[in-house]
């Protein structure tokens, strides 16, 4: 890794906890080199490039995966419950797989500091969810499992539709709050001898939802929630409240997937950012910005696979570290 | 600042603006950015309060809790219960006869917590082998308390108790250690027991879907309550059904007006499972489980 992607690499961190992205201070001499080749590009050509790019169809090839991943995986555990097969047992706050003992980390967590008592199989379960995510980046959680994610995934395309036709305007607000309200949380399982979260928590209650049909009233806080999001604030809950995000988000900054970006072909018609759930990781792709000639995108991305569709040059791509080398 | 979340985000690509902060000096913001900071600091801490306020909202029930609710076998006490309780239901699913129900919003920090109400639908022992303890993946129900945690007065069951389903196998024992209720006849006045009545058809009326395991039917499998008419000449209802040996038997007692009468007695190896209110006919039932009771002897 060069000396400006480990700065970067330590500054998305930052990002994550609710930093806003700054303007690179150091960048690669070789980045520098393609940034100067843009600019002295032709306008007029680079325009047009980008019309003939946009004007081909839309591709939703990773957006349709990502559903059909997060309709199986809940549907799973309806399909295991309902039908009595035993195939993944329990909610999303934990559950079993054919016998292996999977626990939110999250929800352990909220768990083991309001009881201040941890038994092995709390241990084995939170164990295999920890390998697993981090295996395959934190945050993919989010947008390829969560069913609260898929809601407001709907109520953010509705949100931005309401936004275009300027019946609603957005209010965005400190993304540092994420960061607090985790330790807000945090201490009040610790104080309280509650999980004081779980109460609120809409993954949990959508998921029981779904599973066992049990929880109306709490549904209806979920409904509020997403009513929130479409007139008043895009995506309040995951951006500025949820501490499951954070909590996978550091998991998976290790984590050998994630997509990455090309400087060579981008057009910089930031198409990806307008699609992408959290903008903040992709400030990487503003012109001029890139640190590197290639620059993976930061810990808080959800894997969600949106810019990879929309990216018209393939600049964005799905990337396994080390994988290019061993191949 | 805001340009991360604006939608817009493709149209200053070019003439980016001056970002916040960029590369370590800060420019002065305008009256207008900085208005706009104020108002977005502002938005942040209401927000934050909103949410917190919700959080704590779950308190007002548990504060106000006057109906303390029978949880499944090998619960722990209520606090340590309600701290460990991951909301999973994996208890609900293993469940023969779907005796845990799951709580909502109004029960506070209780939202997703399993629970038991008797009077629909009580734990028979159907599963021979309490495996709602089984499946509880972070000791919330579970077979033996860790050594720190106190044992509620009268919780501690002297003997494990003998499943009479199981009675003639070699382990016919329940492995639990403490009661999660007691049966009491709380209203003696209307227990047809009591009134020296018999009892002829349906326990709890042909609409009534709780399910528990006859022996005399079948040995594996729960069948409903509404296809299994009883007739007796004095009704024993709740002798028959409990599932726990020698946990409660009719006796002969005297009455204030000097008359001979049988009344049902709860002993020390009840554990609580609430199969006699579920089956008692009377309405409101006679007989009731008393959730988080202990053991005070034999009154």
């Amino acid at each position: 890794m060069s000396a400006a992607l480990k700065r970067r690499f330590v500054e998305q961190i930052k990002v994550m906890f609710g930093a806003e992205p700054q303007k690179p201070a150091l960048i690669e001499e070789r980045a520098l080199k393609v940034h100067q080749l843009k600019r002295m590009t032709n306008k007029a050509e680079l325009a047009a490039a980008k019309e003939a790019h946009r004007a081909r169809e839309k591709n939703h090839k990773w957006r349709n995966w990502r559903w059909a991943t997060l309709i199986f995986v809940n549907l799973l555990f309806v399909v295991s419950y309902h039908f009595d097969i035993q195939l993944l047992e329990g909610a999303l706050t934990a559950s079993r797989f054919a016998g292996f003992h999977l626990i939110d980390l999250n929800s352990a967590l909220q768990v083991m500091l309001a009881h201040k008592h941890i038994i092995t199989n709390l241990l084995i379960g939170t164990g295999t969810v920890l390998v697993l995510w981090i295996l395959l980046g934190g945050r993919t959680f989010c947008s390829w499992v969560c069913p609260y994610h898929f809601l407001a995934e709907w109520a953010e395309k509705l949100h931005l539709f309401l936004v275009q036709k300027k019946i609603v305007t957005d209010t965005p607000i400190d993304r540092r709050w994420r960061t607090v309200s985790w330790v807000i949380f945090a201490l009040l399982a610790l104080v309280t001898g509650y999980t004081v979260y779980e109460a609120i928590s809409p993954t949990g209650i959508v998921s029981r939802a779904l599973i066992y049909s049990s929880g109306i009233l709490a549904m209806l806080w979920v409904l509020a929630l997403l009513v929130f999001e479409v007139f008043f604030m895009r995506r309040a809950w995951c951006r500025y409240a949820c501490p499951i995000g954070l909590t996978y988000g550091v998991v998976g900054i290790i984590s050998p997937l994630r997509v990455k970006y090309t400087l060579q072909g981008c057009f910089h018609e930031g198409d990806c950012r307008k699609v992408c759930l959290v903008p903040h990781v992709l400030d990487t792709v503003i012109k001029g910005r890139a640190v590197d000639t290639e620059v993976p995108i930061g810990p808080d991305c959800t894997r969600c696979g949106l810019c990879v569709d929309t990216c018209p040059t393939g600049s964005l791509k799905f990337d396994i570290k080390g994988l290019a080398k061993l191949m | 600042m805001s340009e991360n979340d604006t939608p817009k985000v493709g149209a200053d690509e070019t003439a980016s603006p001056p970002v916040q902060g960029a590369a370590g000096t800060k420019p002065p913001l305008s009256k207008e950015r900085r208005l706009q900071a104020r108002r977005r600091a502002l938005r942040t801490f209401l927000l934050g309060a909103g949410v917190f306020g919700a959080a704590l909202s779950g308190y007002l029930p548990v504060a106000y809790a006057q109906k303390k609710r029978l949880r499944p076998p090998g619960a722990l006490d209520e606090k340590d219960f309600l701290a460990s309780c991951i909301k999973c239901g994996q208890c609900v699913q293993v469940c023969p006869v779907q005796a845990i129900k799951l709580a909502d919003l109004s029960d506070g920090f209780g939202v997703g917590v399993p629970h038991i109400d008797a009077r629909d639908q009580a734990c028979d022992f159907s599963c021979d082998a309490v495996q709602c303890i089984l499946a509880c993946p972070t000791g919330a129900l579970t077979y033996k308390k860790p050594a720190y945690m106190s044992v509620r007065p009268g919780a501690k069951l002297a003997n494990k108790p003998i499943l009479l389903a199981k009675e003639h196998d070699p382990e016919p024992t329940l492995n639990l250690t403490e009661r999660i209720g007691v049966a009491r006849l709380t209203r003696p006045e209307s227990c047809l027991a009591m009134q020296g009545k018999s009892f002829k058809g349906q326990a709890r009326g042909p609409d009534f879907k709780g399910k528990l395991r006859y022996m005399s039917v079948d040995r594996w499998k729960p069948i409903k309550v509404a296809d299994h008419p009883y007739d007796v000449e004095l009704c024993d209802l709740c002798v028959q059904a409990c599932p726990i040996k020698g946990a409660i038997t009719l006796e002969t007692v005297i009455t204030a007006d000097g008359r001979q009468r049988k009344t049902p007695v709860v002993h020390e190896p009840c554990v609580g499972c609430g199969v006699c209110e579920m089956i008692c006919p009377t309405e409101p039932a006679s007989i009731e489980v008393l959730p988080g009771e202990g053991w005070r002897g034999e009154s």
